[in-house]
């Protein structure tokens, strides 16, 4: 057993962790849910991610963004994700693609990829992201954050869920994140992936929300 | 006997509004009167839930559902 793994175990099985060695992850968003996502899918071991943001850190990110540090404002987030793959685990491979998801490339990043992980911080692009999805027959891990709350879910091929989350039109109002909002909706992606991705039994059709300023939790039934 | 529609709201829609509602079903056909009538922008509201179950605005309501609202999460 590889000791970098030894910690998986037994939560993991060493069948699994061999498994998640082989798989290959898309990260659309290298920000505040995206740094997360990519560390703890780099140090779970999945064997290969591709890691796409067009963005460059700024001093904004610094209150949540794992990735964002002072020597790296102003540097490519999509390159520094991957840099920071290559330093928590070398035995992986991390691809930067330093471009914004557009309609038009969307497709070419889903190419080979087992499950997409939703990084992003708007609708627009998560609209973009979910129906390349649909059409690819690949899973979503939709994930979004404001301020103090969290919503997290799996969209399988034809369910439609992240199209019918938002209303024509829909409203955020406010940019506020704090620091702890993402690393919760991450965790609860990558769990969701890593069952996901072993085969494990996982329901889908479900929104996992999480009301940090009330305590609240609830999972809604999306069918 | 005539019951109540209970109308739980979430997150940022609670600014300026009671966390459960009990509204009289009188002149309440769907779940788009109970928005009109809380002054909640359609836009506003991105998971509408009927007993429990993501729901159209609509769609019907009744005496005795439980009606939730929570607002569009999108950041990240």
């Amino acid at each position: 057993m590889n000791p970098r793994y030894e910690r998986n175990i037994p939560a993991l099985s060493e069948a699994e962790c061999e498994i998640l060695q082989r798989k290959q992850v898309l990260v659309v968003g290298c920000g505040g849910l995206g740094g997360h996502l990519i560390d703890m899918l780099a140090r779970i071991g999945v064997g290969a991610l591709r890691v796409v943001d067009g963005d460059v850190f700024e001093p904004s990110n610094l209150n949540r963004q794992l990735l964002s540090e002072v020597p790296l404002l102003g540097v490519s987030k999509a390159r520094a994700a991957a840099a920071r793959v290559s330093r928590v685990n070398p035995e992986i491979s991390a691809e930067a693609v330093d471009t914004f998801l557009t309609e038009k490339n969307a497709r070419g990043l889903l190419l080979s990829c087992d499950v997409v992980l939703d990084g992003l911080d708007n609708i627009e692009s998560r609209r973009i992201l979910a129906e390349e999805c649909q059409r690819a027959g690949i899973p979503y891990i939709y994930g979004a954050v404001n301020g103090w709350v969290a919503q997290a879910a799996i969209s399988m091929p034809g369910d439609h869920l992240v199209q019918r989350l938002y209303p024509e039109g829909a409203v955020l109002k406010n940019k506020s994140v704090l620091s702890f909002t993402p690393a919760l909706c991450a965790s609860m992606q990558v769990a969701l992936c890593v069952k996901l991705l072993t085969g494990r039994p996982v329901e889908t059709g479900k929104l996992y929300y999480f009301d940090l300023l009330n305590q609240e939790f609830e999972s809604i039934p999306m069918a | 006997m005539s019951t109540m529609i209970e109308v739980r709201v979430f997150a940022t829609l609670r600014q300026g509004r009671d966390k459960v509602t009990m509204l009289s079903p009188e002149g309440i056909t769907c779940a788009g009167d109970i928005l009109a009538l809380m002054n909640i922008p359609r836009e506003e509201v991105s998971i509408l839930l009927i007993n429990g179950f993501h729901q159209k605005p609509e769609t019907p309501v009744k005496d005795g559902d439980i009606v939730a609202l929570f607002p569009p999460v999108g950041g990240g």
